[in-house]
């Protein structure tokens, strides 16, 4: 019985791959298109460009309804109470730096910010660097032998100090989902402010912002099926108006003379210059396509595909996995090969998936390794590339071992 | 212009491999023949930056000609390595500078490895060969 998704056909990207002998297992560096989303990048340029909340012309009238819509619906898909508590930033990367930059006068020197070990460059160096500009420590809470951070050391490390937690929904080289709850208790029992880096979290289950009772919440676009050049962040109103400006020009001030400006609250006072209109809007149209399918359905799939992969990688007794991947990817090594080796010889056999540290250097350094090599799904991803991914793995080994 | 010896033996070795593993067994054959390195040798200040997989790589010159000593914690950038030395070992400042090692590799059928998404290192080790050489570096 070979798994197969009924989605596969909607995503041109993994067709044309396919086609030319690739199989495409990195979804989570960056996932394949819905056609949906080509058609809406396509049809808002071929229909006509214009810039957004500037013009009073039709155009720009067209453009800024269509952008303001996909406000409206990334704050439905998160569950956010209102549009206007999403920002539309350029990368999750960059909601991060906005959030550690538009935060950074409410710390005083010996504040704590805490991150964990598991974190992404990304929610690692804006902090790192934010610690080292305004003389504050970084604390990094451990993990446990499965990859989760661990509760009681995070009870014992979080304390009257702690400014900010900033933790990862689901790890992109551990895949595990955190224990967000009582990490996000823990810290507002100190009236610590909390961020989440949801960048691979929001595309493997519904979020729910609100439920989940956090200051902040980033995600990327480009992982959720949409386009590149977009991140969102969302934030409570009450976080919302601690974040200082950070960005100046365009149309986020009310009103300026030369030497001083006013400046709009969220979301566009944080929104300078330009926005990738165009992909904003396109990624409305992956929401809409996303929203369409049955998440159960979806849901049922990938977590089939999960056990697949897991089953087959612990079938070869020489890979070690990562933690205990519980969704979406699954990380390995094998003892006495270099994952550079081995990645070599999968892209020789046209496998894409992803060696290396994966933006987690000091995790990587942490468990001992150099790197690993990362297999991660998506949806429109089915039981025979796994086949040809365990094919191309014996294979390989059999050159390496 | 004349090809040293190995590189010669190298170009008929790797025509007569047509399949991908084949090619794969000999680029790791080929790295066995590195003269190891010995631990003084793979020093951080050896260690060439911005490769994924360690890389050391050392030169001198020699009667006017450049002799390079290189090695990898990988197997098949090792045998990369030895199929570069294969190439410029023996050669003279001017005949290092005027080499085309882009054209090198694609001789062999390698020359996906250096396209620039990859982060094997083989364009790395390209520049700090270029910047001994030419004395920036010793
Ligand atoms: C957990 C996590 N956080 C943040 C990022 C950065 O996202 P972006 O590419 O949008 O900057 C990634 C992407 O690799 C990620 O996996």
């Amino acid at each position: 019985m070979s798994l197969t998704s009924p989605w596969r056909a909607d995503f041109p990207g993994i067709l044309a791959l396919a086609a030319e002998g690739q199989t495409y297992l990195d979804s989570a560096a960056t996932a394949q298109k819905p056609q949906a989303m080509l058609n809406a990048l396509l049809g808002y340029y071929a229909s006509g460009a214009a810039n957004v909340h500037r013009a009073q012309h039709v155009p720009g009238e067209r453009a800024t309804r269509a952008f303001e819509a996909t406000r409206e619906k990334a704050a439905r898909w998160l569950n956010a109470a209102d549009a206007q508590q999403i920002v539309f930033t350029r990368s999750a990367t960059e909601a991060l730096n906005l959030l550690a930059y538009g935060l950074e006068q409410r710390f005083i020197a010996g504040d704590e910010i805490v991150i964990s070990a598991l974190e992404h460059h990304a929610n690692l160096l804006p902090w790192q660097q934010l610690a080292q500009r305004r003389q504050l420590k970084l604390v990094v809470l451990p993990l446990d032998a499965h990859g989760l951070i661990d509760l009681s050391q995070a009870a014992q490390l979080i304390g009257p100090r702690t400014r900010l937690l900033a933790v990862s929904q689901l790890s992109n080289v551990l895949g595990c989902w955190q224990p967000l709850e009582p990490l996000l208790a823990l810290a507002q029992a100190q009236g610590a402010l909390t961020v989440v880096d949801g960048s691979q979290g929001v595309v493997h289950g519904r979020t729910d912002v609100q439920a989940l009772s956090c200051d902040f919440y980033i995600c990327s676009s480009h992982k959720l099926y949409g386009p590149d050049g977009v991140g969102l962040l969302y934030g409570r109103p009450q976080a919302l108006e601690q974040l200082a400006h950070w960005q100046f020009g365009g149309e986020m001030l009310l009103h300026t003379d030369y030497a001083n400006a006013r400046f709009r609250p969220a979301p566009l006072g944080f929104e300078a210059g330009t926005p990738p209109i165009a992909s904003v809007i396109a990624l409305g149209a992956s929401l809409d396509y996303l929203g369409s399918l049955d998440a159960a359905a979806v849901s049922a799939h990938e977590a089939a595909l999960h056990a697949e992969l897991l089953s087959g990688l612990r079938q070869r007794q020489v890979l070690r996995l990562l933690g205990t991947p519980s969704v979406a990817l699954a990380s390995f090594v094998v003892e006495g090969v270099h994952h550079a080796d081995l990645a070599h010889l999968l892209s020789e056999q046209g496998l894409a998936v992803r060696a290396g540290h994966h933006c987690a250097m000091p995790l990587l350094q942490g468990l001992g390794l150099s790197g690993a090599v990362r297999v991660s799904l998506g949806l429109y991803n089915d039981g025979a590339d796994l086949q040809r991914f365990f094919n191309a793995l014996d294979q390989a080994l059999e050159l390496l071992l | 212009m004349s090809l040293p010896t190995a590189a010669s033996e190298a170009l008929q070795a790797f025509a007569a491999c047509p399949s991908w593993d084949q090619r794969a067994r000999l680029q790791m054959q080929w790295g066995e023949r590195l003269e190891p390195l010995s631990a003084e040798q793979c020093c951080s200040e050896h260690l060439v930056a911005g490769c994924a997989s360690q890389v050391w790589l050392l030169g001198q010159q020699h009667e006017g000609h450049w002799y390079f000593q290189a090695s990898s914690d990988a197997r098949l950038l090792r045998g990369l390595l030895a199929l570069l030395l294969a190439r410029v070992n023996g050669l003279s400042s001017e005949e290092l500078a005027a080499a085309d090692l882009l054209d090198w590799f694609s001789q062999l059928g390698l020359g996906r490895q250096l396209s620039p998404s990859r982060s094997n290192g083989l364009n790395a080790v390209l520049q700090r060969m270029r910047a001994v050489s030419l004395g920036e570096r010793a």
